[in-house]
């Protein structure tokens, strides 16, 4: 087991993709979801593991092949990344659990085993993102993880043609976004000879403000990870992929894709861009700020429009996202603290949401519409109960961890003397009961009467892990703020935990 | 029994109530007998209670911390054990004559109805006792939920467009207005506990008070003051005995309880005097006592009656809160009891006449008094104590209002009370004019069910029996007030 152990960092990222590979060669698709959750759960027992290693231990920085930073790639599992591995291990495999019946109703039976070999790549890359030190290796990650999910979201094909175009918009946009994280990487290689994170924070602090081609480069490396994380307005690519990609991938890209990037983006913001401390204050107060609450208005209104319910949800999600750069854009801990807080919450929200209106949609083998659930909340109950406890969540009431959410990130405005932006943030706050609360009319307030069917375990059990854990996260919120402060004290002080 | 243990049996035994009767759904008796026996429980409990208040002693439960100033705490104040005895007592009375009303209107679906009705009162309770606004806020939105079902019962198109209204109208005023008001105050004190005297003063930037003395009383629909009152007529489609417990006790008293609370042990009664924060919500109060009198008197359906007449009562109760004297505190805190007791025995006789008559308008009740005499003695009683006539109990409160008006130097207010009975006499004494009109009698089929008449004749007996024994209650009403 020792062996293992010496190599998890780079274990919960090269087993998902060696298992991938192996996994596209076998044709039952059974056996292949058998694989993945064995592979999901060493995964998670590893990530346990690097948890335990870090609480006694502190920061760990693993070095590929022994090679010595900066020739070397190393990984760096700290304060701000020990928080989203743990989610992102305990979620993949919930989803992973969930995605069975999904697959088998949403895409071609034929393909389902191999989706599961696309569906490792993604978290393999997704995984690397979350914990790579190297920006350079970053955009390898980057990469892997488009790919994959272009291919994961064209399976949507099978249900809605419209997937194949979400998935060409999002390689266009991404390709973009991708195109622009490199050139910065080139901009900050050219002046300092060095990929390393750490490296490359030692060798800027060289230059004095003045030096446009690092400000240049840094803006590249922002833009392309702000396309990437889908923050506004280069955020459009995110609602057509997220709603027509099968439902499972949904969930698992709505839940984490972006959070991941997110992660990177306020690294970069917050241990390199801080150097220059001028630049940070203009990006973050003239156009991070305003881009956030623009987000936050446009996502929701926008929102309360839509028709189509997964399309809701993935404005819905621009939203959000929109609230959580809004936190980070407050240059002090009380903001990020609240930004990971609602990482956190905002990932198993937003993911129970998709999940529930997953099983809806194969239930229903349509688009889910405002109109087609009429009433589902009779025919389905567990599955609808599931969904508005997420909902509620969402909105932000108590004994839920989206009131948790909501409370730092007041908190934070408020200590900040921000108080214009708190009346906004309040204010859209409440168009959010807008949406939501026409999915819950036409759910439970319907004139249609059906009587209930009897629902898969399959699929609910795993729903209702998440409703749970929602529940439970926001009547004990002392782990997550926990995390969450462990981060932003590592990102704003430095700290070596 | 120690403290603690004795909150807990008193919150969970609704709890218990509900899940007995869910047991029991095929045996009707031995499930509807659940409601009785956990009245009579958390009355006893809550009588408990509220003569330890008064011997100093202590009801406190910390049960974990949900953020960080802010745990999940039960405390009962002298104010909360007010509303638990009023809520609790009515419960029994209420638990028997919905055996008597659900059976005799053959209403269907009666477990379900009796399953929400004791979590409903589960929630009333623990407003009562929260021991911060966090812990209030959670159980006000359970009692809305709780109550939802209770609204649509009949599940036709109608009702469930009355749900509707009631489940928007609360929910959405409560958390655009009243949880943003919450964390307000969580933000500038850093802790939301009932403290006597308040915890803003000092904290608090005094200008802009008045936006959050608005936020609170829009932001609590349940008080109903207009404009946010139409969820409460709206509700008016519930089967009767929602409208006599939750709809004239339990919902609309939880609102004004909890904008007292607020008044009294969030913002302090001294800090919000001398701020004059509240003086506009004594006019717009006024306005509603006024507004919702006059349409009182254009309704002939007799609920809808006695609903807008509950709007207009409510609002004495928050004139009481805005006023902020000593006396007109104690006036709102009074008017709890009175106005519970005597609006449930009007809508319990109002239920009565509708099971054993099947008559709803009151242009319809001609020569019913002689055919039902004790419903419409109980309604007298009920009817005179809440138009504030002595010896029955209303006129306790209604003197307490206008000393408190006149105290805030508020004559016009002092004036408007009277003119306010004046209304009062004619909207709540007209059907009993039309039911002993001899001229009027019509042949209208008598449905026997003492069930439903004995528990108004009881409430309505209360109202003057209580009138007597005011100093019981006004012992711990001084203990709100100091």
């Amino acid at each position: 087991m020792n062996i293992f152990l010496d190599d998890a960092t780079a274990l919960v990222v090269v087993l998902p993709l060696l298992i991938a590979a192996i996994i596209a060669f076998i044709p039952s698709s059974r056996l292949a979801w058998f694989i993945t959750i064995v592979t999901l759960v060493f995964h998670l027992s590893l990530s346990v593991e690097l948890f335990q290693n870090f609480s006694s231990f502190g920061t760990i920085i693993y070095e590929f092949g022994n090679w010595p930073p900066p020739w070397g790639i190393s990984f760096k599992l700290d304060g701000v990344n020990i928080g989203l591995q743990l989610l992102f291990s305990a979620f993949v495999l919930v989803t992973t659990i969930y995605s069975r019946k999904i697959f088998l109703s949403e895409i071609d039976p034929e393909d389902s085993g191999k989706a599961y070999s696309l569906w490792l790549l993604a978290i393999g890359s997704l995984n690397g993102i979350i914990l790579t030190n190297d920006i350079f290796n970053l955009f390898v990650f980057l990469e892997i993880s488009a790919l994959s999910s272009i291919s994961l979201i064209s399976l949507g094909a099978g249900t809605n043609r419209k997937a194949l175009l979400a998935a060409f918009n999002y390689l266009v946009i991404g390709a973009i976004g991708a195109t622009f994280y490199v050139i910065g990487v080139g901009f900050a290689y050219a002046m300092t000879g060095t990929l390393n994170m750490n490296d490359l924070i030692i060798q800027l602090s060289q230059y004095s403000e003045g030096q446009l081609a690092i400000f240049a480069g840094m803006s590249f490396m922002l833009i392309g990870l702000m396309v990437k994380s889908a923050v506004f307005p280069l955020h459009l690519w995110l609602p057509p992929a997220y709603s027509y990609a099968p439902s499972a991938v949904s969930t698992l890209f709505a839940a984490l894709a972006t959070k991941a990037i997110l992660i990177f983006f306020v690294r970069i913001l917050y241990e390199v861009f801080s150097i220059y401390n001028g630049y940070l204050e203009i990006f973050l107060d003239y156009i991070l700020l305003p881009l956030s609450l623009i987000a936050i208005f446009v996502g929701t209104i926008i929102a309360i429009y839509q028709n189509d319910i997964k399309k809701l949800l993935a404005y819905s999600s621009i939203a959000q996202i929109g609230y959580i750069t809004l936190a980070f854009s407050i240059n002090d801990n009380s903001g990020v603290l609240a930004g990971f807080v609602h990482i956190f919450n905002h990932a198993l929200i937003k993911g129970g949401l998709f999940m529930a209106v997953g099983y809806l949609a194969i239930s229903l083998n349509d688009r889910v519409t405002l109109e087609s659930i009429e009433g589902y909340g009779q025919k389905y109950p567990i599955t609808s109960y599931a969904l508005l406890v997420c909902g509620l969540s969402l909105i932000g009431l108590p004994l839920t961890n989206g009131f948790i959410s909501k409370l730092y990130i007041f908190q934070a405005l408020y200590s900040n003397e921000m108080f214009l932006t708190i009346g906004l943030v309040a204010l859209s706050s409440a168009l959010a009961v807008i949406y939501f609360w026409k999915i819950v009319e036409k759910l439970f307030f319907s004139s249609k009467g059906y009587e209930a069917t009897s629902e898969d375990p399959a699929i609910y059990i795993p729903i209702w892990i998440i409703a749970l854990s929602i529940i439970y996260f926001g009547i004990f919120s002392s782990t997550i703020v926990e995390f969450s402060s462990i981060a932003s004290e590592s990102l704003i002080l430095g700290g070596s935990n | 029994m120690t403290n603690e243990s004795l909150l807990i049996l008193g919150l969970l035994t609704p709890l218990f109530a509900a899940f007995g009767s869910y047991c029991f759904k095929n045996n009707i008796n031995v499930r509807d007998s659940f409601g009785v026996i956990g009245g009579v429980i958390t009355f006893l409990i809550s009588l408990k209670i509220f003569n330890g208040l008064q011997a100093e002693e202590q009801y406190v439960i910390n049960l974990f911390t949900l953020f960080n100033g802010v745990d999940f705490l039960f405390n009962i104040t002298p104010l909360g054990s007010i509303f638990s005895l009023v809520a609790s007592s009515l419960w029994i009375l209420a638990s028997i004559y919905t055996v008597g009303y659900m059976r005799g209107a053959g209403e269907k679906n009666q477990t379900r109805f009796v399953i929400f009705y004791s979590i409903a009162i589960h929630a009333a309770l623990a407003i009562a006792w929260s021991g911060n606004l966090l812990m209030l806020f959670i159980f006000y939105e359970i009692l809305t939920f709780s109550t939802f079902p209770l609204v649509g019962h009949k599940q036709d198109a109608e009702s469930q467009a009355a749900g509707r209204v009631y489940l928007s109208i609360l929910v959405g005023t409560s958390l655009v207005l009243f949880l943003p008001a919450i964390f307000w105050v969580w933000l500038e004190t850093g802790s939301l506990n009932f403290t006597p005297g308040g915890i803003l003063e000092g904290k608090f930037p005094t200008e802009y008070l008045i936006f959050l003395v608005a936020m609170l009383v829009f932001g609590i629909g349940k008080a109903a003051i207009m404009p946010i009152h139409r969820w409460l007529p709206a509700a008016m489609v519930a089967p009767t005995p929602v409208s006599a417990l939750l709809h004239a006790v339990a919902v609309v008293k939880a609102g004004v309880f909890s904008f007292l609370m607020v008044v009294v042990y969030i913002i302090g009664p001294d800090y919000l005097l001398q701020s004059k924060a509240s003086n506009w919500l004594v006019w717009l109060s006024s306005f509603t006592i006024l507004t919702a009198s006059i349409i009182a008197i254009s309704k002939d359906d007799l609920k809808a009656r006695l609903a807008y007449s509950t709007i207009s009562q409510l609002s004495y109760i928050i004139l009481g809160a805005a006023l902020a004297t000593t006396f007109a505190l104690k006036g709102a805190s009074f008017h709890i009891i009175t106005h519970a007791l005597g609006k449930i025995t009007l809508f319990f006789c109002a239920g009565a006449i509708y099971v054993t008559a099947h008559v709803k308008k009151i242009s319809e009740l001609g020569g019913l008094g002689f055919k039902t005499p004790m419903i419409f003695f109980a309604y007298t009683l009920g009817a005179l104590s809440i138009i504030g006539v002595p010896p029955l109990i209303g006129s306790w409160s209604k003197l307490f209002l206008v000393i408190g008006s006149l105290e805030a130097d508020f004559l016009f207010v002092a004036i408007l009370l009277g003119i306010s009975s004046l209304l009062n006499i004619y909207y709540l004494l007209q059907p009993v004019f039309i039911a002993f009109n001899k001229k009027n009698i019509k042949n209208i089929n008598i449905t026997k069910a003492p069930l439903t008449i004995w528990p108004p004749v009881i409430t309505g007996v209360g109202c003057l029996f209580l009138f007597f024994f005011s100093n019981y209650f006004l012992n711990i009403i001084n203990g709100v007030v100091a």
